[in-house]
């Protein structure tokens, strides 16, 4: 069973960065420390465990989002942050900041979480006038797409002269995370979680609709169910770390080339590596420049490439 | 028995199906045949539940198209999806398996893993179980679904054009599998066929359709000869018998 050994592998590998992530950063701390000095304990509980946390429940949340979304759409080049979820969740917190700023957080979210999946149904309804036998116009007008209600947010917080305030969404970095201001994440990662028992549906909706149908499956109900996971995923954190790109469209790529499509099967690795490449990236963001940092989007855009050109240009399996 | 009742159907303002009344006997292939535009798939797609239906009344034998459940339609009838160019990566196995999800909502029981078996047996596929679709060629593809759909293990079998993109030799193997399962399994077969020749050598039954209507029904042997080929395809061929089959010459 490969999928056992690369599960396996991961959960070690995840181990050992976790450890790694909790004793890196700009103010030395040591296992040592933790026993005499209370404000190493200190240190570890607001900043170090929050932020390896973070990191981990935002990559594989994004990467399952990602697969989520690459099943719905049937297509493998397609991820919510750059096809219009993460913008239209961006758009969501700008208007809600906008009209209603005494707005309690939660209500923050449900709002990012509603202007996400309006977008992602906009998205949908395009792809779904496209012709089927042209796949890679799918991920272009996602582009577009993304990049047209990107514009629109950048437009109307010029206006309202909030450009700082959605440059943190915009570009998604770990180093602003402490104890107080992720904890939203772990809706995300409870979102995660549930659609693993949606697997099979989504697995059989990535079959197409004749075949949904076929098996007695309900493909608007699973459809509506995706998307509404996609959305409070991407929501949660755009609002909470900002836009990570890369991991929803890279991890699934490179888990269904390793081990396929099953999902019942692959979900558990697909959130597992994205946790780990996430984490690892930031790990690599904080050591390289250090005491300064890297935004844990630009060092994944590097290794995410990497590893996928080089599992595109292996031969295939079955030759 | 699938019983069709006044059923028409449009698309905007085009009328594709008019009035059909008709029905299908349980036991063998039935096939649908008529010119382009002429509402074979159409039909099809309306007893598979594919399309809504806006009047009219469909059964299959108790159950009614739109008023029972998805589910358990899903255990007395099912359709094979037309080859997509986007092919998940799943292996033979795995595709087959999706087969009893209408039985166990995905969680395969040894009774299952059974059926599996048998129909990877059935179509040849023991050797390509652990092969993932994209690797398979079309007609391997093509009966992989099959596979899927024999898993599913329902009387009733829709088809709409299978043979497309096949060769002559996947065609006829693909041909002699449907007979096979109608005689080893008593399965229903409804088979949308785009060359008249086939259903003519292949089909137990013929419903011929132009224009939305149902132009004429019956067996093979007694309904096509040239007379039906100019009501319907609307051009005068010859229809020549070999061996017991009524062959139109192109």
């Amino acid at each position: 069973m490969t999928l056992k050994i690369y599960i396996w592998a991961g959960l070690f590998g995840l181990a050992l960065l976790s450890i790694l992530s909790l004793f890196i950063g700009v103010i030395d701390l040591s296992l040592g420390d933790l026993w005499h000095d209370p404000a190493a304990f200190e240190l570890l509980v607001i900043s170090r465990f929050p932020r390896t946390a973070a990191a981990l429940i935002c990559g594989s949340s994004l990467a399952i989002a990602g697969a989520i979304m690459q099943m719905l759409v049937r297509n493998r080049f397609v991820e919510p942050m750059t096809t219009g979820t993460g913008p239209g969740a961006g758009l969501g917190i700008l208007i809600v900041t906008i009209f209603f700023p005494a707005a309690p957080l939660i209500v923050k979210m449900v709002l990012a979480s509603i202007a996400a999946l309006c977008a992602s149904l906009g998205f949908l309804a395009i792809v779904q006038r496209l012709p089927p036998t042209q796949p890679l116009l799918v991920p272009l007008v996602g582009l577009v797409y993304g990049g047209i209600i990107g514009a629109g947010v950048t437009f109307v917080a010029y206006q309202a002269d909030l450009i700082q305030y959605i440059s943190v969404w915009m570009n998604g970095e770990f180093s602003g995370v402490i104890q107080g201001r992720y904890e939203l994440l772990w809706i995300a990662a409870a979102v995660a979680l549930v659609t693993y028992f949606a697997a099979d549906q989504f697995a059989i909706v990535g079959l197409g609709r004749t075949a949904s149908i076929n098996l007695g499956l309900n493909y608007t109900q699973a459809m509506l169910i995706g998307l509404v996971a996609i959305s409070v995923v991407a929501a949660l954190t755009v609002t909470t770390v900002g836009m990570i790109p890369f991991v929803g469209l890279v991890v699934p790529n490179i888990v269904s080339r390793l081990v396929g499509d099953h999902l019942r099967n692959t979900l558990p690795l697909i959130a597992l590596m994205g946790a780990l490449l996430t984490l690892a990236s930031d790990i690599i963001g904080r050591v390289l420049r250090h005491p300064f940092e890297i935004p844990v989007g630009t060092v994944f855009g590097v290794i995410g490439t990497l590893l996928f050109l080089w599992l595109i240009f292996q031969r295939p399996r079955h030759e | 028995m699938i019983s069709i009742q006044g059923v028409s159907h449009a698309i905007g303002d085009k009328r594709i199906l008019n009035d059909v009344t008709t029905q299908i006997a349980q036991g063998g292939i039935t096939a649908l045949i008529g010119p382009n535009g002429a509402g074979k798939s159409t039909l099809l797609s309306l007893i598979a539940r594919l399309e809504p239906l806006q009047t009219g009344r469909i059964h299959v034998d108790a159950l009614e198209i739109g008023a029972c459940s998805d589910q358990v339609l899903a255990q007395h009838l099912s359709i094979l999806p037309q080859m997509a160019d986007h092919t998940p990566r799943l292996t033979v196995k795995e595709l087959v398996g999706f087969g009893r999800y209408p039985y166990n909502r995905g969680r395969p029981t040894a009774q299952d893993d059974a059926k599996v078996a048998q129909a990877l047996g059935m179509f040849g596929l023991n050797l390509f179980a652990d092969r993932t679709l994209d690797t398979l060629s079309g007609g391997q593809k093509q009966r992989a679904h099959i596979a899927m759909i024999f898993a599913q293990d329902t009387d009733y079998v829709l088809l709409d054009e299978p043979l497309n993109n096949l060769d002559i030799a996947a065609g006829r193997s693909l041909m002699k599998t449907l007979q096979r399962m109608c005689e080893d399994h008593r399965k229903t077969i409804v088979i949308v066929l785009h060359d008249i020749n086939v259903a003519s050598r292949y089909a137990d039954q013929i419903i011929a359709m132009r224009d939305g209507s149902v132009i004429t029904q019956g067996r093979p042997a007694e309904i096509v000869d040239s007379a039906l080929v100019q009501d319907v395809f609307e051009t005068d061929a010859p229809v020549v018998t070999v061996e017991g089959t009524n062959l139109v010459l192109m």
